[in-house]
């Protein structure tokens, strides 16, 4: 083999089709036949529905059909929950369309069909429905306090779940409260994770085609082959009746790994008419029905020795499910459990999260998930822990680190670190950013009494990709594998197709995969189609999210390409009257070792197979191969960011100034491509940090239900990223790579929030809440020179 | 989203628009660049009977010099103002001010009679051409009447341009010896402004000895802040000229709201105030 491919920057191929849009969203499918739906939603977050009258809507011209929850009650299912994340969990029937009672603004209330799109948004305003408000629980403590008024009256409590890790009761480390009664120091901290919206770029989309006794979906989604596995199973339709297509899908972020309302909506109308029916959200229905991220109160408790060692962290959490438990969203704060210890060695750690029903939309996954809670919990804490030591916050960070020399390492919460060198990327990263001349610049400025302050601050951060082992999983309760597959089909012409498990929706796996292909079978690059996201050609699958494709479909698809080369070899062999045992396969040619000449390409054994009129005896007349992964382990990509703020201290405007992020993601296939991800991430992460929070009032009404008040950053906003990688090779991959979809966004809120707080922090300012609005920091400044 | 339906005018002159607008009644609106009433019909907050585009006037197109001033006719995008060497060269301010509207893509289609017209108080313009003195010419169907711009925003997102009214052009008078500067805060940097100052400042020897300055965002229309504008003649020194940009908000009622509170707002008004007149001499 000969690596041309992998570690080159290649431009994805598939990007002239997704920017330019000239490629099958599904808002552009089109069948005959096919009616439009409109939604009509709540405008309240919690009321009973004493009538509802869908007949006035029918009067509209073009109207086909209208429906309200109670019309198809019997046949609209509810939606799944695959992550009952305790064996108590309370996980109430979420239908579809609410039936007697809306629970958060938005929700689904009545559905019109009709032949065009217009005629049934017209027609869904003349719906009739009257509502008898209930009380909306909103706040969290609020609502587990004795008396609380009760989301679902009929479960008794608006608490879900408490799930708790203890490493003492694990046997993966000490006690954690014992830790913290002996402590020299205790830094006791609230942090709050705001809600967040994923606001992926192309708003969330379903056809459904109804055709005999089969139904073809597709859908903007992240999951293809688990929503066919879901819609089966929850419309009792035979699975193999079921067929999802994922055509291409412009982002995700995990807000589109979700088994949706709108779905089985689209689903039962398609059912119920018997002709094809497409459902397109528009931007404000998105903002206020998709799945939310975020939104939990952390109480944190950090136990150290005065000398900066830290002995033990007590974590305890309220994570707002909203009014319904998601897909995945009871195990979101527990995939972020076992990374509250991060990159630090203590001995003793305790975690509890009580996932908490209010009326508001739903919440789950969102890039990180969970991740990025932890990270920001621990990298806060070491830079209070610093500041209450006196210490220099990067010194309090390395005494704690695991040592490149220590891996693997075991963790308190007992995963198995695989490699990486925390030093190496960190001295990399102060060198990048000229730390010591911005602490001085620093300490010129407060003595100066400068009215823009500035700040430094650090993230050094590991996250857990490549979910996941699926006996892990299973531990934890989820409901499915974390397998991932791969096939690879040698064309007669000795072109390439491969088939995946994953589904791209935005990461650039064409590009990627055909990468890897190119080097492993000797072929050209452009040679090679990745197909994907269709069940009919990509039948088994996992999907993509949690920074899992390449880490794992990545292997699958090695696996695949050597059981190609496998079937190739006694082939090439038998044309070149060669023992097998003989050849070797390198510049893209089987020959015989220590000849150069006269070699066997793979296009010249696909094109024998397919002839089949001289192959060895009893061979099959295939080179095709299949193969299915499932991780041994997480992979741990690591990485050190900074982050250099000017906070205008008359305005409370945030500037940063510099960000420098060092990434160590193990092996890269394609540079660009990581570059992307680690520039959005970093967007993304700083948006928290700066601009983004969904905002209910004391009613439940989202007030941040257009993107005029839900402040998403542009590149406008953001300054020029300095990025750079070390290369820790993942152990457990042939390619040695691990991840980095989730990096940037796990990495840079902290390093972002540390830098304001840092700049503040001789004003007496210790914590300014996230979003770090300038009025925020403007009323800390006040608050802190006060 | 999708607007309801509507009948589509496409007039050729003022004249025809204006009858247009008039058999129509209540329920007819204009359109030039659609930068604000379009999201308004998408999200189905606006529901007009008719729309009337005013985009095949020709008589509404183009800048011109007359005299003192600057006449700018309701066709005329952001991006022909950012590009006029008219404007360039008489008008600064304004053209400093519109290269902070909105985006790109909103300059090249958005109009600067539309902003006006639309009167929205967080707009940036508004303020802007109140405190350069400009004057609304407006056609109906009595004939044309002008109307300055002290007397044209009415309450928020209202001008006394009625409904069977076209805003012809505006009327923007030279800057001269005005020095200005248009100062804006916003959350993002396609966002409204949570405040703009817009200042013009005339100075004799490092001594402001006349000053002009406009709030945007500070209330339900653009406002004059008289009582820095009062306490900015004579300032000398950044002491006395922060001392009179402190005075900014006096007066004024800025909304209480999710993006900012009214206090901090009143903060921010002065703190523009400063800077941009710090600016200036």
């Amino acid at each position: 083999m000969t690596i041309t491919e992998v570690g080159s920057a290649r431009r994805r191929k598939e990007d002239a089709r997704l920017i330019t849009g000239r490629t099958t969203w599904t808002e552009n499918v089109t069948l005959p036949g096919m009616l439009h739906l409109a939604i009509l939603r709540s405008p309240m977050a919690h009321a009973r529905i004493t009538s509802i009258d869908v007949s006035p809507a029918l009067e509209t011209k073009g109207v086909v059909a209208a429906f309200s929850g109670r019309d198809v009650a019997d046949v609209q299912g509810a939606l799944p929950c695959a992550w009952p994340v305790t064996a108590d969990m309370v996980h109430p029937d979420r239908p579809p369309i609410a039936v007697d009672e809306v629970k958060f603004m938005g929700e689904a209330v009545a559905v019109v069909a009709a032949r065009s799109r217009a005629a049934a948004l017209d027609a869904i305003a003349a719906i009739e429905v009257d509502y008898e408000p209930l009380p909306a629980v909103l706040d969290m403590e609020a609502a587990i306090a004795d008396g609380a008024d009760l989301v679902h009256a009929d479960k008794g409590t608006n608490k879900g779940y408490t799930w708790v890790f203890d490493s003492a009761e694990a046997g993966t480390g000490g006690d954690a409260a014992a830790a913290l009664d002996g402590a020299e120091v205790v830094i006791k901290r609230r942090y709050v994770q705001q809600r967040l919206i994923p606001a992926f770029m192309e708003p969330r989309s379903v056809v459904v085609d109804p055709t005999g006794d089969a139904y073809s979906i597709w859908s903007a989604t992240q999951i293809p082959h688990i929503l066919r596995f879901l819609i089966s199973v929850v419309t009792g339709t035979p699975e193999h009746k079921v067929r999802v297509i994922a055509p291409d899908v412009g982002g995700g972020f995990g807000g589109k790994l979700q088994v949706t309302p709108e779905e089985l909506i689209a689903f039962v109308a398609a059912k119920r008419l018997g002709r094809p029916v497409k459902y397109t959200e528009s931007r404000s229905e998105s903002l206020v029905s998709a799945h939310h991220g975020r939104d939990v109160i952390q109480d944190l408790e950090l136990a150290a020795r005065r000398d900066g060692t830290v002995t033990g962290l007590r974590v305890k959490l309220l994570a707002n499910m909203g009014a319904y438990m998601g897909l995945v969203g009871p195990g979101v704060p527990i995939l972020g459990a076992f990374m509250y210890n991060a990159i630090y060695k203590f001995p003793a750690y305790r975690f509890e999260c009580s996932g908490i029903f209010t009326n508001t939309t739903i919440t789950d996954a969102y890039r990180g998930a969970g991740r990025p809670e932890a990270t920001y919990a621990i990298e806060r804490l070491m830079d209070e822990l610093a500041a209450e030591l006196g210490l220099d916050p990067m010194d309090v960070r390395r005494r704690n680190w695991i040592k490149a020399e220590e891996f693997p390492f075991t963790t308190v919460c007992g995963l198995q670190y695989d490699s990486g060198d925390y030093d190496k990327a960190t001295d990399r990263a102060m060198e990048l950013l000229g730390y010591d001349e911005l602490r001085a610049e620093q300490q010129r400025r407060r003595e100066a009494q400068d009215p823009v302050q500035l700040g430094i601050g650090i993230s050094t951060y590991t996250e857990m990709c490549g979910l996941a082992p699926s006996r892990v999983l299973g531990s934890l309760r989820y409901g499915a594998g974390g397998w991932e597959t791969a096939s690879v089909r040698m064309l007669p012409t000795g072109k390439v197709e491969v088939v995946t498990g994953t589904s791209p929706h935005g990461q650039g796996h064409e590009t990627a995969w055909s990468q890897i292909v190119a080097d492993q079978l000797g072929v050209a690059f452009d040679d090679v189609e990745v197909l994907h996201g269709d069940t009919r050609t990509s039948y088994k699958g996992l999907d993509t999210y949690g920074s899992r494709s390449l880490a794992v479909g990545g292997i699958a698809l090695y696996n695949a390409c050597q059981k190609v080369l496998d079937k190739a070899k006694p082939i090439a062999a038998h044309m070149l009257e060669c023992d097998p045992a003989d050849l070797e396969f390198t510049g893209g040619q089987f020959r015989v070792r220590g000849n150069p000449d006269g070699g066997k390409s793979m296009a010249d054994c696909a094109l024998a197979v397919f002839a089949a009129h001289d192959l060895p005896d009893g061979i099959e007349p295939t080179l095709d191969a299949d193969a299915v992964y499932d991780p041994v382990n997480f992979s741990f990509p690591h990485g050190t960011h900074l982050c250099a703020t000017e906070v205008d201290t008359e305005t409370g405007r945030v500037t940063i100034r510099k960000y420098v992020a060092v990434d160590d993601i193990g092996k890269v296939i394609n540079p660009l491509i990581v570059e992307g991800q680690v520039h959005g991430g970093i967007a993304q992460g700083v948006a928290q940090a700066l601009f983004e929070e969904a905002v209910y009032d004391a009613d439940g009404n989202l007030m941040t239900g257009t993107l005029v008040d839900y402040t998403l950053p542009t590149a406008a906003d953001l300054p020029s990223f300095v990025t750079d990688r070390t290369e820790s090779p993942a152990p457990d991959h042939p390619l040695g790579t691990k991840g980095v979809g989730e990096a940037g966004t796990i990495a840079s809120t902290p390093a972002v929030v540390n830098a304001i707080v840092d700049a503040l922090r001789p004003m007496g300012v210790n914590d300014i809440a996230m979003p770090c609005t300038p009025e925020r920091v403007w009323r800390a400044v006040q608050g802190g020179a006060a | 989203m999708i607007p309801p339906s509507f009948d589509y005018a496409a007039p050729t002159t003022v004249d025809e628009a204006v009858s247009t607008l008039r058999d129509a009644g209540e329920d007819a609106k204009v359109i030039a660049g659609g930068q604000s009433l379009l999201p308004l019909l998408r999200m189905r907050f606006a529901a007009p009977s008719t729309l009337v585009d005013l985009g095949g006037v020709a008589e509404l197109r183009g800048v011109r010099e007359d005299g003192d001033a600057i006449v700018i006719g309701a066709m005329v995008t952001h991006a022909d103002v950012l590009r006029d060497p008219l404007v360039n060269a008489h008008l600064p301010l304004l053209a400093q001010a519109t290269s902070t509207v909105a985006d790109r893509q909103v300059r090249h289609r958005g109009t600067f009679a539309g902003s006006l017209a639309h009167a929205d108080p967080a707009g940036d313009l508004p303020a802007v051409a109140l405190v350069l003195g400009a004057s609304m010419e407006i056609a109906g169907p009595g004939g044309r009447r002008v109307v300055p711009a002290s007397e044209f925003f009415v309450d928020y997102l209202e001008s006394v341009v009625a409904p069977d009214e076209v805003l012809v052009a505006v009327r923007v008078p030279k800057q001269g010896a005005w020095q200005g500067r248009y100062e804006k805060f916003n959350r993002v940097a396609q966002g409204w402004a949570l405040v703009g100052v817009a200042a013009l400042v005339k100075r004799e020897n490092g001594t402001v000895t006349a000053a002009r300055v406009g709030l945007t965002n500070m209330g339900s229309t653009p406002l004059r802040a008289t009582a820095a504008e009062e306490a900015l003649a004579g300032a000398g020194d950044a002491e006395a000229i922060g001392a009179a940009a402190a005075r900014a908000a006096e007066g004024t009622r800025p909304s209480d709201d999710m993006l900012a509170s009214a206090d901090y707002r009143r903060h921010l008004a002065g703190v523009l105030t400063k800077r941009a007149v710090a600016s200036l001499v």
